[in-house]
């Protein structure tokens, strides 16, 4: 195990170890302690290491990650995980808004609760919110995941295209063009790899989400649909 | 009287209700849309036309035109990136995506640049593999919708390019239509086959200068603080707009003005959103110099540039490189006289095909028909580019030698008047045959 103390050390040092770190290392376990709110901290890895970051972390922890395991012991600033491509991020505490944005791929598990904006025009990536998420989430969402174990606030999944959402409690409301669906056979078998793959109790069971997704009537712009652009 | 026979008037168009005017009204009547093209402000405005150098005299000498050096290297994000980009020449390529551009243009563009020493610019679509091969130096765009973005490819990137708007839409998203998401297209973007591609207006996890800055570091974090990191505004309150940049950490700004180009939006968003490049320049520059980085920020102005004597102007006026766009494609070819017949039968002319968003560009250019693509060759094009940009360069320095200037950043606002108040009051260079600058300075 490698650990690296940000009182002492700085988050360049931080980052620019961990990209030097080659895609055989043996060295797979590092501890960040101190992280102190800091911002940027483990992003751009390319590797696959398991990083424990011992408290909370400032915007963009684990950005465009790549193969890496990142947990975070504590809360998440703006940007957990975003344009994440690979890999797996976990926040033990809450996450800030924009979770995961745009992210392409990995999974990205927050314990705790979400803020505004969860999953915006993220395009492949699964995300598991173990509380609620906030208003405006997977807006523009292009692909992937994303499972709500509490409830969505306001304005969900506006302007989606092919993002499947799984809410288990209360819809504020839904955004323009995003509409409930049908929980097929084939939707409860998908959910339940992605809540075993997140941890989530065996209490919680798939067939009691509801699925979101896009009405697809805003793919191609139209004149009489213009009150909901 | 003789009634039959009274003088008639001559039938009298309204200068307000025009032809074009009218035109408009009756499309929006029969359709219900707004009209979206693309290209830059077509309106008449005030340009670097109105602005005219002083050539040396008696009271400064000039230099040999044929003997005399006059350096015209550039280097960009030296505040910084570990590794700035040092360019043979102060003229780069804008980002134009591949998406709006075929990937034939989209070579074509990088073999130009790479012949001329310059950049070029990827744009809302990601990094083709063409693009990156064929171009020396690669200026990586980060863009609202982040389509294609990943971090394997911002390595491979020379700079990168954090953009928050451009001068035909300032405040405004795109729109790639359904008919151009090709299957490639598509699959870059992450979304279906032919629905109507929407890219954000604002970036999706940050609001503000001060967020700004954190994104800034987390890019620089990511790629190890070696990549100059530009910030590319459009042009509408350049002062305010220019000091936050720079605040928020910026080695480069980019600013372009209400005639660069735009591969697709509204007609009414286009000709009244945003300013001139001419009146962006000098308070871009003036809040440089206030936070005394001026030439450590590096400024790179962009729309309507067309000759060397607008590559002068927009350098003698503070800006330390241009980016071009519009006279790029022109230069591959895109509205050729020579296609007329086929540019009639789409409904326009030959100088006036802006259609780009319909993607069925006769040239080649704007398009994701593999037929129509294919008629582009990427060296041909290549090679006009480069003798475009080379033409360029040599205007320029034909111009600084005429100031005395052995370096084309020596150009400075002294060496220019204006043949316009409006002009004058823009540039804050003198009315010709005045001391006077508008707002500033001296009397009529």
């Amino acid at each position: 195990m490698r650990t690296v103390d940000l009182a002492k050390s700085s988050r360049r040092d931080l980052n620019a170890a961990l990209h030097e770190v080659q895609h055989n290392t043996n060295e797979t376990y590092w501890r960040v302690e101190n992280p102190a709110g800091q911002h940027a901290l483990a992003v751009g890895l390319d590797a696959p290491v398991t990083v424990e970051i011992a408290g909370h972390v400032g915007y963009y922890c684990a950005g465009m990650n790549q193969q890496a395991t990142v947990v975070i012991e504590g809360n998440a600033g703006v940007g957990v995980a975003e344009n994440m491509m690979s890999g797996k991020v976990h926040v033990k505490g809450d996450a800030s808004q924009s979770a995961g944005a745009t992210a392409h791929g990995g999974l990205l598990v927050i314990e705790g609760n979400a803020a505004a904006r969860c999953g915006i025009s993220m395009k492949g990536i699964d995300i598991v919110v173990k509380g609620s998420i906030g208003p405006m989430s997977a807006f523009m969402a292009q692909s992937g995941t994303l499972v709500v174990l509490g409830d969505a606030g306001d304005a969900l999944g506006d302007s989606i295209y092919e993002t499947r959402i799984f809410v288990r409690g209360k819809v504020a409301s839904l955004g323009a063009d995003c509409i409930e669906k049908e929980m097929r056979d084939e939707h409860v078998l998908a959910l339940r790899e992605i809540l075993r793959a997140a941890g989530a109790p065996d209490s919680v069971k798939a067939e009691e989400f509801r699925r979101y997704g896009s009405a697809r009537q805003l793919y191609n712009f139209h004149v009489d649909n213009a009150s909901a652009y | 009287m003789d009634i039959e026979n009274i003088p008639q008037t001559l039938p009298r168009q309204s200068a307000t209700f025009d032809a074009y005017t009218l035109s408009e009204i009756r499309r929006a009547a029969a359709t219900g849309i707004y009209d979206i093209r693309g290209a830059g402000a077509k309106r008449k405005l005030p340009h670097f036309d109105d602005l005219l150098f002083l050539g040396a005299s008696v009271s400064r000498y000039p230099l040999e035109g044929y003997r005399e050096k006059c350096a015209t290297d550039v280097v960009l994000g030296t505040r910084f990136a570990k590794k700035p980009i040092h360019l043979k020449i102060p003229v780069t390529i804008a980002g134009m995506s591949f998406g709006s551009l075929s990937a034939q243009a989209k070579e074509a563009l990088g073999r130009g640049a790479s012949a001329a020493g310059t950049s070029t610019t990827t744009g809302d679509g990601g990094m083709t593999p063409e693009e990156r091969g064929q171009s020396q130096t690669l200026v990586y765009q980060y863009l609202p919708s982040r389509y294609g973005m990943n971090p394997d490819d911002l390595r491979k990137a020379d700079a990168i390019e954090v953009v928050i708007g451009q001068g035909a839409k300032p405040g405004g998203g795109g729109m790639l239509l359904g008919q151009k998401i090709s299957d490639r297209v598509a699959q870059m973007r992450n979304l279906p086959k032919g629905i109507d591609q929407r890219s954000a207006c604002r970036h999706p996890d940050w609001t503000g200068p001060d967020d700004l800055e954190i994104k800034i570091e987390e890019l620089r974090e990511i790629t190890d603080w070696e990549k100059p990191i530009y910030v590319k505004v459009g042009a509408t309150r350049p002062y305010y707009d220019v000091a936050l940049a720079v605040k928020a950490g910026a080695d480069v700004v980019v600013l372009d003005g209400m005639q660069g180009g735009t591969a697709a939006t509204q007609e009414v968003f286009i000709e009244h959103v945003g300013i001139p490049t001419l009146a962006a320049i000098r308070p871009a520059v003036q809040a440089l110099q206030d936070l005394g980085m001026h030439r450590k920020v590096q400024l790179i102005v962009s729309g309507g540039i067309r000759n060397g004597a607008d590559v002068a102007k927009a350098l003698a006026l503070g800006a330390d490189a241009v980016a071009i766009g519009t006279a790029a494609l022109v230069a591959l070819g895109d509205n050729d006289p020579a296609l007329e017949e086929e540019y009639r039968k789409l409904g326009t002319t030959a100088g006036a095909y802006d259609d780009w968003q319909e993607g069925l560009d006769p040239a080649g250019i704007t398009t994701q028909d593999p037929i129509l693509s294919a008629r582009l060759d990427p060296v041909a094009a290549g090679r006009r580019l480069a003798n475009y940009l080379a033409v360029l360069t040599l205007e320029a320095q034909t111009i600084a030698r005429a100031c005395g200037k052995s370096h084309l950043h020596n150009l400075e606002p002294e060496d220019l008047v204006a043949l316009t108040i409006e002009s004058a009051a823009m540039a804050r260079v003198p009315l010709a045959g005045t001391s006077w600058i508008p707002g500033m300075t001296g009397n009529f």
